[in-house]
């Protein structure tokens, strides 16, 4: 085996693993209609937790447009179908949002924006900051920054637009351990 | 309206209240006097009421953490509208039973401060309306703005470390290169062809952690 | 038993008429992640208890950790929308404690970055007021200047949001040449929004008669409960602390300063106080941040923009607190120094923390939709709260 080959994510239970803009899948017709009409009309949650959400803000505002992707903010996570956590994650508000992507329906995208919740920032030295808001969610794409620009979260938008376009209709790329839901342990909320 | 130096202002309270009030500490850039703690409601009161004082604003109400000396100093910010001047008090506490009497009654400002000095210090004010933890959960267990505080590792069962990832990703690579092994080993005496079909056409190894490109990593073990 | 019976006697005779609410930490409309537990009984609410610290990042803890300069970043995420403030007060702060004179240039510059950020706070302040209200079309507007003072800041220090601009003894960045110019046109435009703010919303019937005589807070109520900044001089204080104890470069501007005197009109039953008054302050304060941003640029002097600071910044022990006029009022920081490179305590009092305890004493008797207006005309952020 050369060391360049594609490799499988043995972590995953049955996925074919990550998603990268070097692969290709075929996908068919009627995917294609499918996927283009989820990609297309993806409403986000408005999850601004912190410096991160004024440029969410930003981002859906007048000069970098994410309503012209079709993309507009709802504020229920039942109406909506990609979370973009834009913000520090703290343990008090880490239920309420394990909660909240509970009750989004499926196919449902997470996108981690900003430095905190990708990896809790530079709060390293906080007690009451989860590092990473992917130790209790799923997450489809990483923006890094610190708050990325709306360049950046645009990016990210597209890359997951990319994701969507990519599926197919019996798997969904995400990953899940077997028997659970999400794939993730809940934290018993008291 | 004049406005008093903080020397004036110490002397009327010693005028009135003799030692309750300390003597004013030198001026290390910002002076400031001890109260004694049981007579700390009616020296603020006559801060507050005392119209050459008058001290209405309650600007803050902290504390400050020494081990060394074995304290919990609570230090208060007064200010006035009225005559414009300041002053500076401190109220040393024992630390290992802070106690003392809430001045929710003098400013209705105290009442989110003493909660948060409750909150992040220990420190019980008794007589408080409504004395409860304000910026941690409630089940939250210890001071976090205490000196010896300690991190008790996570907080219902998520985790406080995260690894690097590249030690992750090189324990992947550990972890597919010995079951591709053991999968050539099994399948050494069928044809060789069942084998080479057995990695399914995944992703190439990811370059960056920081691309954000990179799906969501598997999780560690134990968050 | 019926259902009913069985609620009042489990519950209490009133169960049945009281519903608890959870305006949760997730909302469109509590400015950042606040929770309120709101006890109503139909659509007025007995009273609104607000639960905070969803928020909480120990900044307070980590300026315990962290040495006095490399604590700046942090300073800037206690208020990310006023940013250049929190970096100016702990800069203060260290300043006083060591004894540094800050050059006349830095002075001007920090008064210029400050001004500038006070308009953009201000704008997102009053953008998502009329988005609670239900007005959705001036937030784009607001945020489409904000955007051109975004970019007049990042080509000032490079970064939109969390400056870190300030430096203890001055700030990290000189102005270049074509900024001045850029800024100044920047200004003219901006002035000819403001009209166009005034005609859009700021007397709008609807929003006039949602806000005026809305949440009256009586001035020593206020200043009871420690109300700072807008707040208090929507009720009526003239109070003002770049104009009562100056700091930094402030004394050579003239500026007024804008209190409440019921703009709403007394037709509609507004009052001193109001949260039309509120609102109506900001704006006013809008345009006197422009006049002196205008004067800061005419009057600049030459010079250095950073004092000479040693090598390692070690203020002797002692403490030292700061206080400026942030653009949620009054943000106070106490430094405690014991000698060494890393500061003993850090605190930072800042203006939404005390105007949250207001909330569950003004709630009681409002309905729903003006606890929102009540707490967008409060404009709390939810870090300056949680910290």
């Amino acid at each position: 085996m050369a060391d360049n080959q594609p490799r499988d994510f043995k972590g995953y239970s049955h996925d074919p693993g990550a998603s990268t803009a070097l692969v290709t899948t075929s996908t068919s017709v009627i995917e294609d209609l499918i996927n283009w009409s989820r990609r297309s009309s993806m409403f986000y949650l408005l999850f601004g937790l912190a410096c991160c959400g004024i440029e969410l803000m930003q981002t859906g505002g007048p000069r970098a447009d994410l309503d012209r992707f079709g993309s507009v903010p709802r504020a229920t996570p039942r109406q909506s179908d990609l979370m973009i956590v834009a913000g520090t994650l703290t343990y008090k508000m880490a239920i309420r949002c394990k909660l909240l992507y509970e009750q989004m329906a499926e196919p449902k995208y997470v996108i981690s924006m900003g430095s905190c919740a990708n990896c809790g920032g530079l709060f390293q030295l906080s007690y009451s900051v989860v590092k990473g808001v992917d130790k209790i969610i799923p997450v489809d794409v990483y923006v890094p920054g610190c708050p990325p620009r709306p360049e950046a979260l645009t990016e990210g938008f597209l890359r997951i637009q990319e994701l969507i376009s990519r599926e197919k209709l019996k798997t969904k790329m995400r990953p899940k351990r077997p028997g659970t839901g999400s794939g993730y342990d809940v934290p018993e909320a008291a | 309206m004049p406005a008093l130096t903080i020397e004036q202002i110490h002397q009327r309270l010693t005028e009135k209240f003799g030692n309750a009030a300390g003597p004013l500490a030198p001026p290390k850039k910002d002076a400031f006097c001890v109260f004694a703690s049981p007579k700390v409601v009616e020296i603020c009161r006559f801060l507050k009421d005392e119209p050459a004082l008058f001290f209405d604003f309650l600007e803050d109400l902290t504390a400050t953490d020494h081990p060394k000396e074995n304290l919990i100093r609570i230090v208060c910010h007064f200010y006035s509208y009225r005559h414009r001047h300041s002053f500076i008090a401190k109220i040393e506490l024992d630390r290992s039973n802070p106690e003392i009497d809430t001045l929710e009654g003098v400013w209705k400002a105290a009442n989110w401060l003493e909660r948060e000095v409750f909150d992040l210090f220990g420190v019980t004010f008794k007589g408080h309306s409504d004395l409860r933890r304000i910026m941690l959960p409630d089940d939250w267990v210890g001071h976090p703005l205490r000196k010896d505080y300690t991190e008790s590792g996570g907080y219902r069962g998520i985790s406080n470390i995260r690894d690097n990832p590249l030690d992750l990703y090189l324990s992947m690579d550990r972890q597919v290169r010995d079951e591709e092994a053991q999968a050539a080993a099994a399948a050494a005496p069928p044809a060789p062809a069942a084998a080479a079909a057995a990695p399914t056409p995944a992703t190439p190894p990811a370059p960056a952690p920081a691309d954000a490109a990179v799906k969501a990593t598997p999780p560690t073990p134990g968050t | 038993m019926s259902l009913d019976q069985l609620v009042i006697t489990k519950f209490g005779s009133d169960a049945n008429e009281e519903m608890i609410l959870n305006m949760g930490p997730q909302h469109p409309s509590t400015h950042g992640v606040i929770n309120f537990i709101v006890h109503a009984d139909g659509e007025i609410m007995r009273k609104a208890v607000p639960q905070v610290g969803y928020l909480h990042r120990a900044l307070e803890k980590i300026g315990e950790i962290v040495p006095y300069p490399g604590y700046m970043p942090y300073t800037d995420r206690i208020d990310y929308l006023a940013a250049m403030f929190a970096n100016e007060g702990y800069a203060l702060a260290v300043e006083k404690l060591m004894g540094i004179e800050v050059p006349p240039r830095a002075q001007y510059l920090r008064a210029i970055s400050c001004e500038l950020n006070r308009i953009a706070s201000h704008l997102v302040s009053l953008g998502t007021m009329a988005m609670d209200i239900g007005a959705v079309t001036p937030f784009p507007y607001a945020l489409r200047e904000r955007e051109s003072i975004n970019d007049l800041l990042e080509s000032l220090c490079g970064a939109r949001l969390t400056y870190n601009y300030h430096r203890i003894g001055g700030v990290a960045f000189d102005m270049s040449d074509e900024w001045a110019p850029l800024c100044r046109s920047w200004l003219d435009h901006f002035e000819k929004i403001l009209d166009e703010w005034d005609r859009l919303i700021s007397f709008s019937e609807i929003f006039l008669e949602r806000l005026a005589g809305m949440a009256v807070i009586p001035l020593p109520m206020a200043i009871d409960y420690g109300l700072v900044g807008p707040n208090l001089r929507g009720s009526g204080l003239e109070f003002d602390l770049r104009k009562d104890h100056p700091y930094g470069a402030y004394p050579d501007f003239t500026f007024k300063v804008p209190i409440g005197k019921a703009y709403g009109g007394t037709k509609r039953g507004a009052a001193v106080g109001d949260c039309y008054d509120r609102f109506y302050c900001r704006v006013l304060e809008c345009r006197e941040s422009v006049s002196i941003v205008r004067q800061a640029l005419d009057k600049f002097p030459p010079g250095e923009f950073m004092a000479k600071v040693p090598r390692k910044i070690k203020p002797e022990a002692g403490e030292a607190q700061s206080r400026i006029e942030a653009a949620r009022g009054e943000m106070a920081y106490y430094v405690v120094s014991d000698g060494g490179e890393r500061a003993y305590r850090v605190r930072a009092r800042t203006g939404s923390f005390l105007a949250m305890g207001i909330i569950e004493e003004l709630s009681k008797g409002l309905m729903i939709a003006d606890l929102v207006a009540l707490i967008a005309s409060l404009d709390v952020v939810a870090p300056e709260i949680d910290r």
